[in-house]
């Protein structure tokens, strides 16, 4: 089973935006879900969406989240401890790029690759 | 030694919610000037959210129903600060005992701004609401009263304008951030006056 994508941002527009670029380039290989949007529909991010999104994309293999700005990372921190172990280990954040993260984390996993490989692929487009 | 109850948490909680509605316009422009604009409004709506609860809330022990209160803000303040002002609550609600005192109160709320700063990923100086908590930590640890501690609170979010922000989304802005009050320490201030008065009235 191929490793799950998540994408969190604070648009909807943009997590469904990239989650579609991942699907036309990557195709239908990987567990995929994004979520968007604070708890009353602004632009923000909602600890019990990215939950339910980590829910929908799950994979014994384990999901990579690509996420935006700083209370999405910090919001999806807080999902992934509420989702607990034994499953949390198996969820990492990546430190990349939104859309060039995804499409990366997408393709690496779409062969296979371990959450690992996956996370570090992604993470390779960032700079140290 | 004061045994508080849930019924005890109702008054902090209405307290509190109130301070942040009748100022979530004044977050909401601080936040605008060096954020994105929203900590008023997602304030508020963590806060009238908890209020919801209250009935449910004031029906448990008081660090059950602060734990709980604390969740709820993670799960509808959204942004960045649901998470870090939530679990201060769930972490101070976890580490209170069912008899409070000074020391107790002192020694939780240590732990609970760990967790923030554990949370955040961030340190004291760098413009955020850590910036509040120590400095209301030690000036409960010291045995300060109610005004004294709303005072403590009041000058240090004060003292972040001239900082400039490195940690959240004002630190996008480097120079740019400073002169302006940030506003989760505005919130904790805020915070901090409202209960020091419910604790003043009670103890």
């Amino acid at each position: 089973m191929n490793v799950g994508i998540v994408i969190v941002s604070h648009s909807p527009l943009v997590a469904e935006g990239a989650a579609q670029m991942v699907r036309q380039m990557v195709g239908d290989e990987v567990p995929l879900a994004w979520c968007g949007g604070d708890p009353s529909g602004g632009l923000g991010t909602d600890v019990e969406s990215i939950q339910q999104a980590i829910e929908r994309a799950w994979s014994e293999a384990g999901v990579a989240v690509l996420v935006d700005l700083g209370g999405a990372e910090t919001n999806s921190e807080m999902a992934i401890e509420f989702i607990g172990e034994p499953r949390a280990s198996r969820i990492r954040i990546c430190n990349a790029p939104i859309v060039e993260g995804a499409i990366m984390a997408a393709t690496e996993a779409s062969g296979g690759a371990s959450l690992g490989a996956v996370v570090a692929t992604a993470e390779e487009l960032s700079p140290q | 030694m004061t045994v508080l109850t849930g019924e005890d948490f109702r008054q902090f909680v209405i307290a509190m919610a109130g301070a942040i509605t009748d100022n979530a316009e004044r977050l909401t422009t601080l936040d605008s000037a060096i954020g994105d604009g929203d900590h008023g409004a997602n304030m508020k709506r963590g806060f009238d959210a908890v209020v919801g609860d209250i009935d449910v809330l004031a029906e448990k022990s008081f660090a059950e129903a602060t734990k709980a209160a604390g969740l709820k803000l993670v799960m509808t303040v959204g942004g960045a600060s649901g998470p870090l002002v939530g679990t201060f609550f769930m972490t101070l609600g976890k580490e209170l005992p069912e008899d409070i005192d000074r020391k107790s109160m002192a020694a939780a709320f240590a732990t609970a701004t760990a967790a923030v700063a554990a949370r955040g990923k961030s340190e004291r100086g760098q413009k955020t609401l850590l910036d509040v908590l120590y400095p209301l930590h030690a000036a409960i640890a010291a045995g300060a009263d109610a005004a004294g501690m709303a005072r403590a609170a009041q000058a240090a979010a004060e003292a972040t304008i001239p900082v400039k922000a490195t940690r959240g989304r004002a630190s996008f802005l480097g120079d740019r951030s400073i002169g302006h009050m940030d506003p989760g320490s505005a919130s904790v201030a805020l915070l901090a006056d409202a209960a020091a008065r419910v604790w003043a009235a009670r103890t």
